[in-house]
Parts: structure tokens; C-alpha cells; sequence
């Protein structure tokens, strides 16, 4: 092995590795029952590759949560697979078996109810089923405008409510874990992570992330001024509508129907990061479900979504 | 479009130098309608930080909530909670995360009332630097000195004033220069080093991004000019290794390993190191960095140790340079921060996380609490919401500290209420009032166990607690004559006798009661520890303190016993005539009247007098108190 021999100065990358780091260590002593909501993406990625970082040369005390909508890109759930084969990171799904059994989907339901009950309802049985009493996402507060606002370690009651106006003072890196029996807490080590901080990481890092975030030839339907991509033959074409083949990547990943594609020719990391550089929207543009009613993240997080 | 060498060559150079660009951590605070929010959102805008999306929702935005006209108004970019926006005021703090070429920023936005200082507190608390805003027709107001306090408590060294809304007073430099005065005075005053003062107008875009042509006599340079060139030291001085163990890592048998983030200092391989508060020594063998193994590390890295040898070591313990250990010990005058809803009062205990540690502390005295807006001193008996004070501090077990002026992470602390989990104060150890290690126990060869024993029983406290009337002292009375009968050394520690003399000079406030409280359980710890029976009879109406006594017991030794009788036949009873003088206005913090009594959410034993006589529940408690007891202890009579 490689030994370095000096302690160089920590550039903004190595510090917030290392504050990453420093939180997931505090989740792992502080709490009885801790899991990590792993959801594919490029955030992921990063988590799991900075909890494996955490806890060398031991395997992670804590384990991967997948809540599976049914409805994600079929790459994601084969990227997910092999992926948590070689960690041998411990990876429960958890599907809402109701919410199937009803045929609750974006198509029949809308987005909205469809986000609620596969997603956000989902969760919550999850965390209930397995008692979990805190839950690591890969949240980072320059998404959204109240994810800007919440703690590293954001306090939920035991209803999985999240109240904004009152949250716990937060003070250096002192976190307050301290929960009854039935509240739980949602840690975010990335809290402080930019999205270009996150595409520098997983180029510096050479972190495995799902394919669909390069720009490859994909069919692809133009929707409400989105770019959806046909996954499979679930997505029901309307009259007029044929899939056609363009080039195209994700900027953000979840649900196919509710994720708009951009066109792009970036096919590497360093043409993704370049593209960032230059690119005049938001990552979370391309996501259908954030054009709800103005600052709807902050409800859909009050009732307990991630 | 596939990567060409030129272009990748010229992606791994800007890596690089994101890489090996400078971070700085800011807040922005001061009073509300300063114009922080506004502020920002000028310096996102001018640096071209907003996206498209962004800027059409801020358009959006501002035409349905805006207080600007036609205009953006910048203060709804930060605003991102919906009551935020509908009342147009900050509640929480805002993190946003900017960079030019010179450095990245990651800057809170702190709110400006008064009511929400501890969210003021908590982007402070990581805070490198601070840009203070004032209304330049106001000048310094109560927040701006009390922002500036915090920040001074926190141990923030550059302070920027920015003299805001320059536009409305025709760019008077006057004006600027007499506010300027002041604040430095402030920030000299609190021991600030570096207040630098720029009059600006964020609405405008006057010395925010450019210099402005309007205020030529200014010399100094715009607010982001500042901010990109100030230089800003990371640590607080100290050079000492120190890490906090926050996980041991055991993965199997032949790895045994202490991880943890670098508090202080830097480590090589091979070096010395002492465990506190253990004080074990041994050797450095590995440092495990994030990429494997690493021959020297420093302040701010997380990493994994191994030692040479096999120590004792716990999360909470600091590992230390052996040479140049941290100070051990329990008690400490301190700053504090209250930020809890509930007052603090001496004497309550908390729990207090320092570091990775964990321990039981309480304030064992407010030595003044301080008006931010004079610094003067004024004498309290508790603390409020938003109060900061002077005080001494006592844990329950000693740890490993440094003063907080000389390292943040040895030194700042927080407190956590026992009951509601809440995050209730902010505090920043100054000095340790005496070292733990010259805190000696005198040994005894006659202990607890050999004083039981040569009585024959087991001894325990009986703790009492309901309602004035509702029986307390009536039945432990009746119980004490029973175990008196039968051959037991008791003894009965009563509310009202025990305040004509030991607790004399104690009145009935909630400061008062928690004292009382606190002298009466060590009492009744010094009778067990003397073999006795204790029946302490108090009303004793707070959780915390049931429970702070409770803590002083050995496992088993403490039996509560709620009395529980309704208010209204407590009243009807009224032996003593209180209720009806407490009705009457003639007593004041009378428990049950206005005073809150909190009835006990898992007593050993509830008696229920409005069911059973007093004689019967007398009998059951001896019979409790006895089969509680090792059959063969008891000597035939």
C-alpha cells in the first residue's frame, strides 16, 4: 500500500469529505437502529462510497434502504443490484404492496399521488416496519429552498413530521441525537455538498454512478415541455405522440415518468462537469413534481418526505 | 462530442483548482429590515450564481409577494419557508453555497429577530467570519450588539460592518463614519480583532460587488472584494494533537482501531499518546486516512488510529500528544447561550455533549447574566430565552477540555433537557474551577454494606412526592412507627421540618424548590450511606429533580412513591389552610394552584388515598420495603 507521508493543506473537497464522514460516524454511535436511503442517484453513490470511507476496514454497521416506486428506469434497479453485490453493503427494498395492489401509478393517480403513496408513504412504512431511528439521505441544501433551511440532523416526531418553524438549534458539530421512543431522525451528510462539488467527488473518486446520467441515443417522447423518457410499455403514448431517438441524459433520476431528460452530448464525466460549468438551469428543473404548488418540497417534507 | 486531450487537460486543471481553493464560512446578521436577505440575493445575482429556472421563479415570486414593485426582491430567494414568505420575515437560518475564482463561500443567512436568536446562534457557531448589517438611518440597534455578542461567544475574529441603505441617507459620509465609530468601539469592547466597516446599499448594488461611484470617499474596498482577499486562520492556536474517539472500529480480532475527526494538532505514526480521562499511554502504530494508510495526519482529517498496545478506550475519550495533554476535570465557569423555552434554573440537570461525550451536568450557579445592549452585569436567579450569562457548570464525571478561545472542539458545549430531548443552551467552557485530579475521596474501611449489616437491614429512600394534603407525611409517619416496631433504624426527612433549619434560607420559587430538592437528596444519600431507612416526605413537584435525586441511589435503593390524591380533595382536606390563603391571593407559587405539580410518569409505587386508608397503604409500603429486603439480612428477633 501507498503510505503519504505529509499531512497536506485540505482543500474544499477533502473538507467536506471529511465532515461527511465525521456525520455518519455520529449516526453509527448515537443511534440504535440506523439505515441509509440509498435511492440510485449520483448522491448515493456518493454516500455509499463515503460509508464505505467511514468505517474501513470494517463493513458498515448501517445498512441500504431502497423504497422501489415500480416505476424507476429499469437501469437504475439493475445499477442498485450490482452495486450493493460489490460492497456487500446490506440492501432491503421495500415496495408499498397497497399502493400496487390498488394499481396506484403516475398515469393513473398523477404525480402527486403517486409521489405520496409509492414514495413518501412508502417510507414511512419502511422506517416503521424495521424500527429504524434514523435515516441518512443524500439531501444537499443548494437543491431547494427549504432544504436549505433544515439541520444535519433534522428532528421528525414520531408522526414522521418535520415542523420547520421550530427546529432544534444545531451548534457546531455537537449533532443532538437524543429522540424518544418512536421519533427518529434524518441525518444528511451532504447538507453542505454543491452539485458540482458532487460531479468533482465522483470524477476525483472514480465513483460508479447509474449510465443514464450520460448522454446516449434514448427514445423519448416531448410531454408538457419535458422530455420523458418511453422505459418501458407501461408509459401510455397520447395521439400524436411517437418515441424518437435523441440524445439525451439525466441530470437528476427517479421515477421515469416524472423525470425529464435534457439534451446533451456529454458522454464523459468531465463533459458532464463541463456542462454544469456553462448551464444556465437548476438540476431540479427537469423534476415534474417540484412544480406543484410554489415551495411544495417543504409540505411533501413536513409529511414526512425525504 | 467526445472529450478531446485539450479539453481534458483543461477540465483537470479547473480540478485542480477548485481543488486547492480556499472555503470560507459567513454569516450574515443583525436586526430585522437591515437587509440581509436583500444582500444576498444582490451577491448571488451580481456573481451570476442564479439560474434561469431560478430567476423565473424569483420573478414569479416577487410579483406575488414582493415588497419591490416591478422589481426582483431578492430577500424571497432566501426566504424558502412558506410562513417566511407570507409574513416577510426570516425565521430560519438560510445556507447558500457560492464562488468566484478566488474562493468558494458557503454563507448562513441569519434571521433578525429577537425570538429567533438561537437560530442565529447555530449558523454562528461555524462561522469564520460575520457581516453584521445595520440601517444606516438607524444606526446599532439591540440585535446588532447582541449579534455581535454572539459572534464575539462563538470566537468569530472578523467581523464586517456593512452600513446598509446608504442610498436613502444621500450617501452621507458623515453618517457612516459616526456609526463606524461606534461599532468599532462595540467590537473592541467584546475583543474582536478584525472589524472592518463598508457603507453599501444591497438594493442598489453600491459596494457590494464594485466599488460605487456614489461614496468615493469610501477607501476601502467593496464586500465581496473583502471577502475573497480576508485572511481568515483556521484554527484557534492551540497545537497540541487532540481527537475525540467518536466509533471503535473491530471489525474481527486483529483490528482494534479508534476513528475519529482531528480536533487539533497533527499525528505521525510512532508518537506518544495519552487516553483522557483515562490517562492510559501507548504509541500511534496506524493512521487509516479516507484512502488508506497515511504516515502524518492534521487537524481536520478524519481518520482511524491504532495503538501499539491494547487500551480501554471509548468513544467520548480524547486521544492526546502525551507530551502536551489537555486539562482534566468537573467543573468549569462558563458562557452560556440559553436557548431553551423553559427557563434554565441552577441546580436542574442536563445533559451535556462535548466533543463525542456525553455526560449529566447542571449549572450549579449564575454568577451574573449580561444586558447585550450595555455589558453590563446584572444578578439573576435563572435564565430566559435568548439570555446570555456567566455561570459554573458541574458534571457528573470529569473530561477532557480545553478553553474554547484556544480550541472549539475541546470547548463548546451543549445542553439537552432530560425531558423533551430539546437542545436548550450553547456554552463555551472559559476555566476549570479545580482540577478533578486534585479531588480526592477519602477512603473509608467501614463502608455502606458493613453499616447495613451490623443493623441488620437493607437501607433505602422512600420518596414521597404529591400535593400539599394529600397525605404524604400522614402515611410515611405510620410507616415509620411500623419499621420502628419491628426493629428497623429509620429516619423521616419532612418538607416543613427540614426548612426551619437546613433549608431556612430557601423560599418557594422555582429556582428555591430545586434547591431544596437538591440539598434534601444528598441528605438522604448521606442516611443510606449510613444504613438507614429514608423517608424523605416532599412535595417535590418537578420531574427533573425527582429524577436528579433518583441518580444519586444506588440500583434499588430508591423507591418513589406518588401520594396521588385529586386537587379538589386535597383542598376539601387543606390541614393547613394553605389552598384556601393560596386562593385567596395570600401565597404565591403554591403547588397545584399556580405552581405546576408534574405527577410522576413511572413511580415504583402509586397510592391512591381516595381509595384505601391511609392505615392499609402504610401496610402495604412496609410489606414492599421488607420483601425488598434479603430474607436472611434480618437477624432473629
Amino acid at each position: 500500500m501507498s503510505i503519504k507521508t505529509e499531512a497536506a493543506r485540505l482543500s474544499q473537497l477533502d473538507r467536506l469529505e471529511a465532515e461527511s464522514i465525521h456525520i455518519l460516524r455520529e449516526v453509527a454511535a448515537e443511534f440504535r437502529n440506523p439505515v441509509l436511503l440509498y435511492s440510485v442517484g449520483k448522491d448515493s453513490s456518493v454516500l455509499l462510497h463515503l460509508l464505505l470511507k467511514a468505517f474501513r476496514p470494517a463493513r458498515p454497521p448501517i445498512p441500504l434502504l431502497h423504497v422501489d416506486t415500480t416505476w424507476k428506469f429499469r437501469e437504475m434497479i439493475a445499477f442498485r443490484d450490482r452495486r450493493a453485490a460489490e460492497t456487500g453493503v446490506e440492501l432491503r427494498v421495500h415496495i408499498n404492496e397497497e399502493g400496487v395492489r390498488q394499481g396506484v401509478g403516475p398515469f393513473t393517480h398523477g404525480a402527486a399521488v403517486h409521489t405520496d403513496v409509492m414514495k413518501t408513504q412508502a417510507l414511512k412504512q419502511a422506517l416503521d416496519k424495521y424500527g429504524f431511528d434514523a435515516a441518512i439521505g443524500g439531501a444537499r441544501r443548494d437543491e431547494e429552498k427549504s432544504r436549505a433551511k433544515e439541520r444535519i440532523f433534522s428532528f421528525r416526531s414520531a408522526q414522521h413530521r418535520w415542523d420547520p418553524r421550530n427546529q432544534r438549534p444545531e451548534l457546531w458539530n455537537l449533532y443532538n441525537a437524543r429522540i424518544r421512543p418512536g421519533e427518529s431522525v434524518r441525518a444528511f451528510p451532504l447538507s453542505n455538498w454543491t452539485e458540482l462539488d458532487v460531479w468533482l467527488y465522483v470524477w476525483r473518486e472514480k465513483i460508479p454512478v447509474v449510465p443514464l446520467y450520460f448522454a446516449a441515443e434514448r427514445p423519448v417522447v416531448e410531454r408538457d415541455g419535458a422530455l420523458i423518457m418511453v422505459d418501458d410499455a407501461r408509459l401510455p403514448l397520447r395521439p400524436g405522440e411517437t418515441p424518437t431517438m435523441r440524445r439525451v441524459r439525466f441530470r437528476t433520476l427517479g421515477c421515469y415518468p416524472l423525470t425529464g431528460a435534457i439534451e446533451s452530448e456529454a458522454d464523459t464525466l468531465e463533459a458532464i462537469i463541463e456542462e454544469m460549468l456553462t448551464t444556465r438551469s437548476s438540476e431540479r428543473q427537469g423534476r415534474v413534481i417540484d412544480h406543484d404548488p410554489t415551495a411544495s418540497m417543504e409540505r411533501k417534507k413536513q409529511e414526512g418526505y425525504f | 462530442m467526445t472529450v478531446t486531450p485539450e479539453r481534458h487537460a483543461a477540465l483537470a486543471a479547473y480540478l485542480r483548482k477548485h481543488e486547492s481553493r480556499d472555503q470560507l464560512r459567513f454569516i450574515t446578521c443583525g436586526s430585522v429590515d437591515d437587509g440581509k436577505s436583500t444582500l444576498l440575493g444582490r451577491l448571488l445575482y451580481d456573481t451570476k450564481l442564479l439560474f434561469d429556472d431560478q430567476l423565473a421563479a424569483l420573478a414569479r415570486d416577487s410579483a406575488r409577494h414582493g415588497t419591490q414593485g416591478d422589481a426582483l426582491d431578492f430577500a424571497l430567494l432566501l426566504d424558502g419557508l412558506e410562513a417566511e414568505r407570507e409574513q416577510g420575515i426570516t425565521i430560519d437560518v438560510a445556507y447558500r453555497y457560492f464562488g468566484t475564482d478566488k474562493r468558494g463561500f458557503i454563507v448562513a443567512d441569519c434571521p433578525g429577530h429577537e425570538q429567533y436568536t438561537r437560530n442565529m446562534a447555530t449558523g454562528a457557531s461555524t462561522a469564520e467570519l460575520a457581516v453584521v448589517l445595520v440601517d444606516a438611518r438607524k444606526g446599532l440597534l439591540t440585535q446588532t450588539r447582541r449579534h455581535t455578542w454572539i459572534c464575539a461567544l462563538f470566537g468569530i475574529r472578523h467581523v464586517v460592518l456593512a452600513v446598509n441603505k446608504m442610498d436613502l441617507v444621500g450617501y452621507d459620509r458623515a453618517r457612516f463614519e459616526a456609526i463606524a465609530a461606534e461599532y468599532t468601539a462595540l467590537a473592541r469592547a467584546l475583543g474582536i480583532a478584525d472589524a472592518t466597516c463598508i457603507p453599501l446599499s444591497a438594493l442598489r448594488g453600491d459596494n457590494v460587488t464594485a466599488r460605487s461611484p456614489q461614496m468615493p470617499w469610501h477607501a476601502g474596498p467593496a464586500l465581496l472584494e473583502h471577502l475573497e482577499t480576508v485572511r481568515v486562520e483556521r484554527g484557534m492556536g492551540g497545537t497540541g494533537f487532540r481527537l475525540p474517539v467518536q466509533w471503535v472500529n473491530r471489525p474481527d480480532h486483529s483490528f482494534r482501531g479508534y476513528a475519529g475527526t482531528i480536533a487539533q494538532g497533527s499525528i505521525a505514526a510512532g508518537a506518544e499518546i495519552v487516553a483522557l480521562p483515562g490517562g492510559r499511554r501507548s504509541r500511534i502504530a496506524r493512521i487509516l486516512g479516507p484512502d488508506g494508510d497515511l504516515e502524518v495526519a492534521a487537524e481536520g482529517q478524519a481518520v482511524t488510529l491504532t495503538f501499539a498496545d491494547e487500551l480501554d478506550v471509548a468513544r467520548g475519550d480524547v486521544i492526546a500528544d502525551a507530551a502536551h495533554p489537555p486539562q482534566v476535570a468537573d467543573q468549569f465557569a462558563c458562557r452560556l447561550l440559553w436557548m431553551g423555552d423553559a427557563p434554565l434554573l441552577p441546580g436542574r440537570p442536563y445533559w451535556l455533549k462535548i466533543g463525542t461525550r456525553t455526560v449529566g451536568a447542571q449549572i450549579t450557579e449564575i454568577k451574573h447574566k449580561i444586558d447585550v445592549n450595555t455589558q453590563s452585569e446584572l444578578a439573576a436567579k435563572r435564565l430566559e430565552l435568548n439570555e446570555v450569562a456567566q455561570c459554573n457548570l458541574s458534571l457528573d464525571q470529569p473530561i477532557a477540555f480545553e478553553p474554547y478561545a484556544e480550541n472549539r472542539a475541546l470547548g463548546g458545549f451543549i445542553l439537552v433537557d432530560r425531558q423533551n430531548n430539546a437542545t436548550v443552551a450553547g456554552g463555551t467552557l472559559d476555566f476549570a474551577l479545580r482540577r478533578a485530579s486534585n479531588v480526592h475521596w477519602q477512603y473509608i474501611d467501614v463502608d455502606k454494606a458493613a453499616r447495613a449489616t451490623i443493623k441488620g437491614q437493607r437501607p433505602c429512600c422512600m420518596w414521597f412526592t404529591g400535593l400539599s394534603g394529600s397525605g404524604k407525611s400522614t402515611i410515611a409517619n405510620l410507616v415509620e412507627r411500623r419499621l420502628h416496631a419491628l426493629g428497623y433504624h429509620t429516619y423521616i426527612l419532612d418538607g416543613d421540618n427540614v426548612r426551619h433549619g437546613l433549608n431556612r434560607d430557601l423560599g418557594f420559587t422555582d429556582e428555591d424548590r430545586v434547591e431544596n430538592i437538591r440539598r434534601v437528596a444528598e441528605v438522604a444519600k448521606l442516611m443510606v450511606d449510613a444504613g438507614l431507612i429514608v423517608l424523605v416526605s416532599f412535595i417535590s413537584p418537578f420531574r427533573d429533580e425527582r429524577r436528579m435525586a433518583r441518580a444519586l441511589f444506588g440500583a434499588g435503593e430508591f423507591l418513589e412513591i406518588h401520594v396521588d390524591t385529586p386537587l379538589a380533595e386535597c383542598e376539601r382536606r387543606d390541614p393547613k389552610g394553605l389552598y384556601r390563603r393560596a386562593r385567596a391571593g395570600q401565597i404565591s407559587n403554591f403547588t397545584g394552584i399556580d405552581s405546576p405539580y408534574e405527577a410522576p410518569e413511572a413511580a415504583e409505587i402509586t397510592l391512591r388515598t381516595a381509595e384505601a386508608e391511609a392505615g392499609v397503604l402504610a401496610q402495604r409500603l412496609v410489606e414492599r420495603v421488607l420483601s425488598f429486603e434479603p430474607a436472611h439480612a434480618r437477624p432473629a428477633p
